[in-house]
């Protein structure tokens, strides 16, 4: 009996020697969440009510920048330039990177270096990317209207146009497919052989398979690829920093290129208003928040899970 | 051991059009590079402004490369970039080990609903902390220092958290318990033992973070003003403000950014790839 309770006791404090040790591992990480994300959470939802231009004294308005910002027609503009960025983005990235990954799943010689190639341009900084682009899309001396020239279309003038910039922006996004590709081909490697074999068996051909067992089963995949991606995308600000009417940057041209990113950008940095700005993140915030629980909530319609 | 095929039907044919798609796209892909350092090598404005464009220049003038350097003081940018790039690895790297090895191995009160909040905190937008973040920089004088670009570092992220964390629990725990009966310390379990073992893990995390400090443009933006503290992509941005219709200088200038993460990925790229399919799959 006393030496049970003796085990029991050194068992106990050990158990507490390791809770404590536990805290203390993970005892960075909790100061970072207090000081670099609890706390500026909180501090930037009260911020929100306020004015103020950061040399300023700070001014209580209550919900008065939600006012502002629900009259203010740069607010919606921008929204609507980000969303139509992310319409287009975002499909050409998912049905690409599907495309390259089934391309690239059947392992024949010399995959690794294909797979390489089309994952390099995202590792490449983002400045650079935006700076080679804007001379690619450059309308007259750039290498894709001379393209498009020499099979007869006569391209636009893409960063300098109100109605091309946009899609600019997004098309060039394909470029950067990489990391949706790699997690679509890990995807691909998941999905048990036995599947195909038996609608092999059954006479299904390549389209068949692909559209009734492989597109279904990868659709946690492209959920998790969607969610992410449209989080991305609604917070593009390099490229609309840096592309706009060619170089010019700052929504040009006309502020076509107003990405919301780079509104609250110039709400914060250009003309310190701080209170303002906040409130801008924080409408970002709800809108990314209630865009996830609403593709949360629709998921079962879409997405197959495997019962195991 | 080859595989066996699933997808395509073996046929003579299927290869042949699977091989001319993986072609032309890899093609399609590489143009942009090419475009890139071809102009880089043309000779002066006269080449770089003629119609029809040439993918090729006459002959490869590589003092362009020589000019742009001494336009701009790229060493010192070369220098910032490589000093915030490193402290932050360093710190990613133990704080995020410590972490991980915590929520994989110790048993402690809370500790799943704190793991659970560090990937909740995975979810929230780079821009909703960002202000009071800058705030809080600037209140203790660090604007115009390259301090808030590898500080907060030493705080672990979340991201990083998670991909250890996977592999810690990869780790069979008998080797802990052993560990433990043979006196070792709780840390040294983890620094003579987990840390090693993990290795493959956190190559992976050092060269995605070195890839993303090393290529990030808003956290550098907002806190450097003074030239003398850009790095290599505020150099870049501002190289290109003020030659930005001299595109053989951009060009070369936009190839040395580049070069240093090519070298970094081709090193390391099994690592990546591996590293981004755990983050994106076994959740």
């Amino acid at each position: 009996m006393g030496n049970r309770s003796y085990f029991m006791k050194k068992r106990s404090s050990l158990g507490k020697k390791e809770r404590l040790e536990g805290y203390l591992f993970i005892l960075p990480w909790i100061t970072g969440f207090i000081v670099f994300t609890a706390g500026p959470i909180l501090f930037s939802l009260f911020l929100s009510f306020h004015e103020w231009h950061i040399f300023d004294e700070m001014k209580w308005i209550g919900i008065g920048n939600y006012k502002k910002l629900f009259t203010d027609p740069l607010f919606y503009h921008s929204l609507k330039v980000t969303f139509e960025y992310a319409a287009i983005n975002v499909p050409l990235v998912l049905i690409v990177g599907l495309l390259l990954a089934l391309l690239l799943y059947p392992k024949v010689r010399g995959t690794s270096i294909f797979r390489t190639i089309f994952y390099i341009p995202s590792i490449v900084p983002i400045v650079a990317t935006a700076t080679l682009w804007i001379w690619i899309y450059n309308p007259e001396y750039g290498l894709l209207n001379f393209f498009l020239d020499k099979i007869g279309i006569k391209g636009p003038d893409w960063l300098y146009s109100t109605e091309w910039v946009v899609p600019a922006i997004a098309f060039m996004g394909v470029w950067t497919v990489g990391p949706t590709m790699i997690i679509y081909l890990a995807g691909l490697e998941d999905i048990p052989k036995v599947y195909w074999d038996a609608a092999k068996v059954d006479g299904a051909n390549y389209w068949q398979r692909l559209w009734y067992i492989t597109l279904p089963l990868l659709s946690p995949t492209t959920f998790f690829l969607f969610i992410t991606n449209l989080m991305g995308a609604l917070q593009t600000f390099a490229q609309a920093y840096i592309m706009g009417g060619g170089g010019e940057g700052f929504g040009a041209p006309a502020n076509a290129s107003l990405f919301y990113c780079l509104y609250l950008y110039e709400q914060g940095w250009s003309w310190f208003n701080m209170g303002y700005a906040s409130s801008l993140s924080w409408i970002l915030t709800l809108i990314i928040l209630v865009l996830t629980i609403i593709i949360f909530k629709t998921s079962n319609k879409w997405v197959y899970y495997e019962r195991s | 051991m080859k595989r066996k095929n699933i997808l395509f039907n073996w046929s003579h044919l299927r290869t042949i059009i699977l091989y001319t798609a993986l072609i032309s796209l890899s093609i399609l892909f590489i143009m942009p590079f090419l475009w890139m350092v071809t102009t880089s090598l043309k000779s002066g404005e006269e080449e770089i402004f003629s119609y029809p464009p040439q993918l090729f220049p006459k002959h490869l003038n590589f003092e362009n490369y020589k000019r742009v350097l001494e336009l701009f003081p790229w060493l010192t940018f070369l220098k910032n970039s490589v000093i915030i790039t490193f402290l932050s690895t360093v710190g990613i790297v133990l704080s995020s080990s410590l972490a991980a090895f915590a929520f994989a191995t110790l048993r402690f009160k809370g500790r799943d609903k704190l793991f659970f909040l560090v990937i909740s905190t995975m979810m929230i937008p780079y821009y909703t902390t960002l202000i009071p973040q800058y705030i809080l920089f600037s209140k203790i004088g660090w604007i115009d220092t390259l301090k808030p670009l590898w500080v907060p570092a030493f705080f672990g992220s979340a991201y990083f958290i998670f991909l250890l964390r996977q592999f810690f629990k990869s780790i069979p725990r008998e080797l802990f318990e052993a560990a433990k009966i043979d006196g070792c310390s709780t840390f040294q379990i983890f620094y003579k033992i987990y840390f090693p073992l993990a290795k493959p893990a956190i190559i992976t995390v050092i060269i995605l973070q070195f890839i993303s400090a090393w290529g990030d443009f808003f956290g550098p933006l907002i806190y450097l003003q003074s030239e003398e503290k850009y790095t290599l992509v505020l150099g870049l941005n501002a190289f290109r403000g003020m030659y930005y219709t001299s595109w053989h200088y951009l060009m070369a200038a936009t190839c040395m950014v580049t070069i240093p993460s090519l070298i970094v990925f081709l090193i390391g790229q099994k690592k990546i790839i591996g590293g981004i399919t755990i983050t994106g799959m076994k959740s």
